[in-house]
């Protein structure tokens, strides 16, 4: 088996364990009432520190470039109630514009 | 399947995010066959993008694989979080328990750490074909597009995610857990793998012990 075929395997295979695990072991058990409290904060949490590293991260290097102009963008347009699909299609084109304006 | 109609935009969102992901694996020399079995049974979109941007930079097999991994084991602790809505048998708890992608998991939430089964999987299953169909697309059409990065695909993800975070700081507590993941996650960027930086914001949910 070539290597990327291992990749490509091996990776879906333990991304499916890991999403399955707490469904199997603990599928319709209510939590503890302290577990419960940590995972109402998980959501706000994560999709934070995704979108941080997403815009801000560049391998292990933190930067600053054109994605901050689909941030701004973004952020102001959920700001403003519109809808998501249009939010996320301006903050593409204003990161798209910004790299074509800085080259 | 109540989650299908709040989970339309984020579908298109995903469809856009999914062919920059066939469009790159297809430059990182991944061919066709492979990406799409990838989008197929991984189903995570920055573990993907990580697994093909180290292969198409020429960073080795292992460490595709180590990056792709470290990004969902994130994934550890969201099955957890929606275990109590995760009822039948082992196989079908299984089979629902893919289904649970970033966005789904965002939609599943109906506030209080609770999940509604039914929202996570009608939004999973339409996320999971946007994201197949959309890799098919990119993969077959990478020729024609060119550099995603060109268009700004790069940000339709973490914008979708500002759209699903919005939803979510729902107290005083929650913007603060927030904060303080980004916090943690932005210090530990020039340090650890990709990946590590999320898990370890995860740490932030520990202000949940506190009753108040």
């Amino acid at each position: 088996m070539s290597g990327l075929w291992l990749a490509v395997l091996l990776v879906g295979a333990v991304s499916m364990a890991l999403k399955a695990t707490g469904p199997v072991l603990l599928g319709g058990e209510e939590l503890p009432a302290a577990m419960q409290r940590v995972v109402t904060l998980m959501a706000p949490t994560l999709l934070a520190a995704l979108i941080a590293t997403q815009m801000f991260g560049d391998g292990k290097a933190l930067v600053l470039d054109a994605r901050v102009a689909g941030l701004l963008v973004g952020a102001f347009g959920i700001w403003r109630k519109w809808p998501t699909l249009l939010v996320v299609v301006l903050g593409a084109a204003a990161t798209a514009l910004t790299r074509l304006a800085v080259g | 399947m109540q989650g299908l109609r709040a989970a339309v935009p984020l579908a298109v969102a995903v469809f856009g995010f999914a062919v920059s992901f066939g469009v790159v694996a297809r430059a990182a020399g991944m061919g066709v066959l492979a990406p799409l079995v990838m989008s197929v049974t991984t189903f995570a979109g920055s573990a993907q993008f990580a697994a093909a941007s180290v292969l198409g930079t020429g960073g080795g097999i292992a460490a595709a694989i180590v990056a792709a991994v470290l990004l969902n084991s994130r994934y550890l602790p969201i099955g957890i979080s929606v275990a109590p809505a995760m009822t039948g048998g082992v196989l079908k708890r299984f089979l629902s328990a893919q289904l649970v992608v970033d966005e789904s998991w965002a939609v599943g939430h109906i506030g209080g750490g609770r999940y509604s089964r039914g929202r996570l999987l009608g939004a999973g299953v339409l996320v999971y074909c946007a994201w197949v169909g959309g890799t098919a697309v990119g993969l077959l059409g990478a020729h024609y597009l060119g550099d995603p990065e060109r268009f700004g695909l790069d940000v339709v993800s973490p914008v979708l995610f500002m759209a699903l975070l919005k939803g979510q700081i729902t107290s005083r507590k929650a913007l603060v857990a927030a904060v303080l993941g980004v916090a943690i996650a932005l210090t530990l960027v020039p340090f650890a793998s990709p990946g590590v930086p999320l898990i370890a914001a995860t740490a932030a949910c520990l202000l949940g012990l506190r009753k108040r």
